[in-house]
C-alpha cells in the first residue's frame, strides 16, 4: 500500500513539471496560435546558459538574472521576428517556423556553450524524506512545489485579470480584439516574456533532475500528450494533463514494466494520448467548437 | 455642429480590383448615415477602410479634425471608432459579460505590472468598467443573458451583444455592418431601437449598412448611396429617394 501511495506521489511530483512546461505551451497557443515546438530548445538554452555562467564563477544569483533577461528577450525577439510576420498564416506554418527555429536555438547553445553533459547544482542536499514508511525525494518536492506556485500565480494571472480576459479574447478571434481597442503587441510580449521565464524554471529544475544535457529538449515530446489530454486552449487543463501523465506513467512503469521489459514510462503517454484522441479530441477542458450548420 | 468624420476621395483596390473609387463625404458629429448599395458595392469595404481594417491606395480620412491616410484598428478604436461585424465576430467561447468589458480596452490605462499584482489604476479601473459594463447590459435589456457563453445564444441575442461590446467605450463614432441582417421584423423594431437610443442618449454618431431599405428611411438623417464602388447619391432620406440610379439599383432599370 505505502508502496503504491510512493509511487503516486513520485508521478505527482514529476507532473507538476509537466504541468508547468505544458502552460507554456497552451499560453503561445492561445496568443500567437501556434505549437511553439522550440519551447524545449528554450528550455535547454536556458540551463545551459546557466551552468555555463556557474561554470565561470557567477554567483547563482546573478547568473539566474542573467539567464532570465537573455531567456526573456529571446523569446519576445522570437514572437516579433519570426511569428509576427507569419501571422494568418496557417497552424502548420507557424508549427513549422518554430520547429526550425529550434534548430537553430539549439545549434547555436551548442556551439557557444558546448554539449558536454553539465551537472547542475541547485543547493539542494537529495536526500530522501521519510513520510511514515513513504520515501520522497527531496530534489523532486522542492521542484514540484517551485513548479506549483508559479503554475498558480501564471493560472491567477491568466485566468482573473485584463489581460487574461485578453488573451482569452484574441484566443477566439485576432481581429476584433484588435478593434475593441486591445493592445494585441503588449500582449504578446507580455505572454512570450512569460513563457522565456517558464522555460528557465522548466530548465533549471529538470536539469538538476537529470544534468544539463541535449535530452533536455525532449521535454516538448512529454508537452504533447499533456496537451492533448488537457486541451491546448486551457490552463487548468494543462495542470491536470500534466499531473495524469506523471502519475499513470510512474504507475506503468511499476506495474506495467515487469510485463514487457521496462521504460514504459517513456512511451505509455502517448498511449494514453491516443486513447484521449479516440475519445475526446479537444481534451478534458479544450474548448469544444461551436458550429452552426 | 461639423462634421466628425469626412472621407476625401477614398479609393482602395485589391490586387488591381478597384472596390471604391473616389468616395467623398462628410457624416456629421451626432447625425446617423446610413450606406445603402447593392451587393458588391464596396459599403463594407468603405467601413473597414474606416477603422483600418483595410488601407486605402488614396485619399484622406478626416476623424475629429485628424487627417489620416493610414488608420490602423487599435489606434481607431483608441481614437473612439467603435464597431460591429458583419458576420458577429465575438468572443465566441467568453461569457457576455466578458466581452462588453473588452470593449472598454480603449480605456485601459494599467501596465502591465499593475495588472499582475492588482495594484495601483488596476483596481479602481476594474471596477468602473465592470459598473460601465453592467448598465450597457441593462441599456440593452441584456442583462439575463450577462453569464452565458457567447456562442450558445440565438443569432438575435449575439447581434445584441456585438453591439454592447461597440456601445460600452463611449464610442464617439460606431460603424455597423449590417446590424439587422438575418433578424425578423420584431428583431429588426428592436435593434432601431437601440441604434437610435445609442444616437440620442449616448450621443454616438453612426455609420450603418443596411439592406433594408424602410429602417433606413426611417433611421438615418443622412444617406449615402454606393454602386460599383462610386457615391452615386448623397443626401436626406428623402432626396436620396428620388435618384435615378437608386431607383435603378433598388427597383430596376426603367423600360
Amino acid at each position: 500500500m505505502s508502496f503504491l501511495l510512493e509511487t503516486i506521489i513520485g508521478g505527482l511530483l514529476v507532473g507538476t513539471l509537466y504541468s508547468l512546461v505544458a502552460i507554456g505551451f497552451v499560453l503561445v497557443y492561445k496568443a500567437s496560435g501556434a505549437f511553439n515546438y522550440a519551447q524545449g530548445s528554450l528550455v535547454l538554452c536556458a540551463a545551459l546558459t546557466f551552468v555555463t555562467l556557474v561554470d565561470k564563477a557567477w554567483p547563482p544569483l546573478a547568473a539566474g538574472a542573467a539567464t532570465l533577461v537573455l531567456m526573456v528577450t529571446v523569446a519576445i525577439a522570437i514572437e516579433r521576428l519570426v511569428l509576427r510576420p507569419l501571422i494568418n498564416q496557417s497552424q502548420v506554418t507557424l508549427f513549422m517556423a518554430t520547429l526550425g527555429l529550434s534548430f537553430i536555438i539549439e545549434g547555436l547553445s551548442q556551439f557557444f556553450m558546448g554539449s558536454t553533459v553539465h551537472e547542475l547544482d541547485l543547493g539542494v542536499v537529495d536526500l530522501p524524506i521519510a513520510l511514515g514508511d513513504i520515501l520522497i525525494s527531496r530534489l523532486d518536492l522542492i521542484a514540484a512545489a517551485t513548479a506549483a506556485i508559479l503554475v498558480v500565480v501564471l493560472s491567477f494571472f491568466f485566468n482573473r485579470t485584463r489581460i487574461g480576459l485578453a488573451l482569452r479574447a484574441v484566443a477566439d478571434d485576432p481581429q476584433a480584439a484588435l478593434s475593441v481597442g486591445i493592445r494585441l503587441n503588449t500582449l504578446y510580449r507580455v505572454v512570450w516574456g512569460v513563457t522565456g521565464f517558464v522555460a528557465l524554471v522548466a530548465g533549471l529544475l529538470w536539469g538538476a533532475r537529470q544534468g544539463v544535457q541535449f535530452s533536455l529538449t525532449l521535454v516538448v515530446l512529454k508537452a504533447l500528450p499533456v496537451l492533448i489530454i488537457g486541451g491546448f486552449t486551457s490552463i487548468g487543463g494543462a495542470i491536470v494533463g500534466g499531473l495524469i501523465v506523471g502519475v499513470s506513467e510512474s504507475l506503468a512503469e511499476i506495474y506495467l514494466g515487469p510485463l514487457v521489459g521496462g521504460s514504459v514510462s517513456n512511451w505509455f503517454a502517448y498511449v494514453l494520448a491516443t486513447a484521449f484522441l479516440l475519445a475526446r479530441p479537444e481534451g478534458l477542458f479544450g474548448e469544444r467548437a461551436i458550429n452552426r450548420v | 455642429m461639423g462634421a466628425l468624420l469626412e472621407l476625401v476621395d477614398v479609393s482602395l483596390s485589391f490586387k488591381g480590383i478597384r472596390a471604391l473609387t473616389d468616395v467623398s463625404f462628410a457624416v456629421e458629429q451626432g447625425s446617423i448615415c446610413a450606406l445603402i448599395g447593392p451587393n458588391g458595392a464596396g459599403k463594407s469595404s468603405l467601413l473597414n477602410v474606416i477603422n483600418g481594417v483595410y488601407r486605402a491606395d488614396h485619399g484622406d480620412i478626416v476623424f475629429d479634425r485628424r487627417r489620416a491616410t493610414v488608420m490602423h484598428p487599435l489606434s481607431a478604436a483608441r481614437a473612439g471608432i467603435g464597431r460591429t461585424f458583419q458576420h458577429s465576430a465575438l468572443f465566441k467561447n467568453l461569457s457576455v459579460l466578458d466581452n462588453v468589458l473588452t470593449g472598454m480596452s480603449r480605456h485601459a490605462r494599467s501596465t502591465f505590472v499593475e495588472n499582475i499584482f492588482r495594484v495601483g489604476r488596476y483596481s479602481s479601473e476594474d471596477r468602473a468598467f465592470r459598473r460601465k459594463s453592467e448598465r450597457i447590459l441593462e441599456f440593452l435589456e441584456l442583462s439575463p443573458f450577462r453569464d452565458t457563453v457567447v456562442g450558445k445564444l440565438p443569432y438575435g441575442i449575439q447581434k445584441r451583444v456585438d453591439l454592447a461590446r461597440a456601445l460600452v467605450g463611449d464610442p464617439r463614432l460606431l460603424l455597423f455592418d449590417e446590424p439587422m441582417a438575418g433578424m425578423n421584423h420584431g428583431e429588426k423594431a428592436d435593434m432601431s431601437r437601440f441604434i437610435l437610443a445609442a444616437n440620442r442618449e449616448l450621443k454616438a454618431t453612426v455609420v450603418l449598412i443596411e439592406h433594408d431599405i424602410g429602417v433606413v428611411m426611417g433611421l438615418s438623417h443622412h444617406v449615402v448611396v454606393l454602386d460599383h464602388g462610386r457615391k452615386v447619391g448623397d443626401g436626406t432620406p428623402d432626396e436620396v429617394r428620388r435618384i435615378p440610379e437608386v431607383i435603378t439599383a433598388y427597383l430596376g432599370p426603367i423600360h
